[in-house]
């Protein structure tokens, strides 16, 4: 019998299955953040033990809060700092340097086909879009993984998608995910791994896997996972070519990931892209959508453009060419936080920033930002926003604001009317 | 090992997420006992005050599916801790969540809906309220003079957790 990707990982991982059900993985990479990480720190300090169990596959960036916005949040840059100086973590990105952790990771080429990858924070199911299993973990899974380089899971069932026909115009990544959301509810995963096939995805970029892979967890999902191809080398190969001969034997090595043709699978959900249009979120869970028709028209207060689901270059190009040469509403504020300093430096040589910022937008440094409340762009009570991330929580944003989770192009066409607008029109 | 049982706090609603437990703005505090005030800030239910004697007093949380959704913040299982509730029992849980749970030596205890039903039809009784015996596996509610008992599943990775007061220690000492 045939095995899926996480079945694959699974085996070739294993330390040991301490009890029935239960699995202990080696690790790849742990990656860690300021905001989930120093309690883990400050506790392995307490307990005497505070080692990590190999700094090069430690990564760990500042991300949350930055620059940090008061003293609780200096502090907790300052513990992950001095930790990461303290163990030799090279590769730890502070202010200059950093980003939205989901899209500065992989970016940095950290993430490899058939890897184990685990951090402190749900999104981390994002990584799975390179044929990794990638999962997010609470603080003293991360602790452990720190100090021990190991996670234990109980081995996911997996759901293969499988997205045929074509993506319509002013339909992206972020539609296919919110419509499959939508059909299969917000516990539709849980405990499972969503395995993404079918031409729709072959033909996607790495940046809309990513997207695609980071909403797994809004589902329930462990993580979400991309067969690797030549898609996920040409992305990697400045950072493998002098692992490979060729990008051919590169692709030959990676595809031992891909799943078997006879892998067995819980269940097989056959997803019609064609048939999907620009599919917004209305109520305070992921899986409330209705297409844009149902929608539009709905006012709203601000505009976000960014995160780890759709921060990256990809993204704001879409979002620029509807923006170009046009003002967004006036009763609109418009933001956009660029997910790493590359994806900044990139959209500026391409004037991609200039068209942002002639339209009224104003942009931030990279981070995690409005998404979660946590930093910059607050709502206020009652205000609605237009937003590419992917929470729609009750307070996400701010204690009574409401957030309608979107494609960046359909967010676009949303902050030049004012209300939440169909992206078709301006295509 | 913690001690599980005592007044129980009825949350009837599925897909409670971990903003509403611990709002994010919140992830700042550097310590536990900090995030006390803060217990289910953000959760609108009929008649639930996240301030009232209810919260305040419970021990146990009863609730219904895909508790703990969202978020892997470790910090929805600490707020609990530091409010005196150590057990949330649910017709399922989110992935993270339930292992948070456990790896704090916490109880994550899942019970199919009619039971939950037949709990759920206690939650205007006064004194009501549940003991869960983790290595028998048996969740005890009594109430109104009356009492009932119920088997639960946990794996034995969870209970081992559970009993050893959770995960950092054992994994120190086996891997």
């Amino acid at each position: 019998m045939g095995k899926t990707t996480a079945e694959k990982i699974f085996e070739t991982h294993l330390v040991n299955e301490p009890f029935p059900g239960t699995k202990v993985l080696r690790l790849d990479v742990v990656l860690c953040h300021e905001i989930t990480t120093p309690i883990a720190i400050d506790d392995l300090i307490r307990r005497g033990k505070d080692r990590v169990f190999d700094p090069t596959k430690i990564k760990a960036v500042i991300d949350h809060v930055t620059p940090s916005k008061d003293t609780k949040t200096a502090t907790q840059a300052k513990i992950l700092r001095d930790w990461a100086h303290r163990h030799a973590i090279k590769d730890f990105f502070d202010i200059g340097a950093n980003g939205v952790c989901h899209a500065l990771f992989p970016e940095r080429g950290f993430i490899r086909p058939g890897y184990t990858v685990i951090m402190g924070d749900s999104h981390t199911c994002t990584h799975g879009a390179f044929g990794a299993f990638a999962a997010g973990i609470g603080t003293t899974d991360l602790e452990v993984g720190i100090l021990k380089g190991v996670c234990a899971f109980r081995q996911p069932k997996s759901i293969k998608f499988n997205v045929t026909g074509s993506l319509p115009k002013g339909v992206y990544a972020k539609d296919v995910i919110l419509h499959i959301i939508g059909q299969i509810g917000v516990n539709g995963a849980t405990d499972r791994v969503m395995e993404f096939h079918g031409p729709v995805i072959s033909a996607m970029t790495m940046e809309s896997r990513m997207t695609l892979c980071n909403m797994a967890i809004e589902a329930g999902g462990t993580s979400g996972i991309c067969m690797p191809d030549m898609t996920t080398v040409e992305y990697l190969w400045p950072f493998i070519q002098g692992d490979f001969a060729s990008k051919e034997a590169a692709l030959a090595d990676y595809s031992q990931w891909c799943a078997d043709v006879d892998a067995e699978y819980e269940q097989v959900i056959e997803i019609n892209a064609s048939a999907i249009e620009p599919t917004v979120t209305f109520g305070y869970k992921p899986d409330q959508v209705k297409t844009i028709g149902e929608i539009a028209g709905e006012p709203v207060d601000q505009v976000y453009v960014g995160s780890c689901t759709n921060g990256r270059l990809e993204d704001l190009r879409i979002a620029a060419q509807i923006l170009k040469g046009k003002k967004i509403a006036p009763t609109v504020r418009g933001i956009l936080s660029p997910a790493t300093p590359k994806v900044y430096q990139d959209a500026m040589k391409e004037g991609l920033i200039e068209i942002f910022m002639e339209a009224g937008f104003c942009v931030t440094n990279p981070t995690c930002g409005a998404c979660l409340g946590m930093s910059n762009g607050v709502l206020a009570e009652g205000e609605v926003c237009a937003s590419t991330t992917n929470r729609n929580f009750m307070g996400r944003m701010g204690k009574g604001g409401m957030v309608h989770l979107m494609s960046p192009a359909t967010a676009a066409a949303t902050a030049i009317e004012g209300k939440i607008a169909d992206p078709r029109k301006y295509l | 090992m913690k001690t599980f049982g005592g007044p129980v706090l009825f949350l009837e609603r599925s897909d409670i997420n971990t903003d509403e437990i611990i709002p994010a703005k919140y992830l700042t505090e550097i310590t536990k006992e900090d995030l006390k005030p803060y217990i289910l800030e953000d959760l609108k239910l009929p008649g639930f005050d996240p301030n009232g004697p209810k919260t305040r007093n419970a021990r146990v949380i009863v609730s219904r599916a895909n508790f703990g959704c969202g978020s892997s913040r470790e910090h929805a299982p600490w707020v609990f801790e530091v409010n005196g509730i150590t057990a949330v029992i649910a017709e399922s849980f989110a992935r993270i969540f339930r292992q948070n749970m456990f790896n704090c030596g916490m109880a994550a205890i899942e019970l199919p809906k009619e039971d939950l039903d037949l709990i759920f039809s206690h939650a205007n009784d006064n004194d009501f309220a549940m003991s869960i015996d983790i290595e028998g596996q048996t969740l005890t509610m009594a109430g109104g003079g009356k009492q009932k008992s119920f088997s639960f599943e946990i794996s034995q990775f969870d209970k081992a957790l559970v009993l050893a007061g959770g995960w950092v220690d054992y994994a120190d000492q086996k891997y």
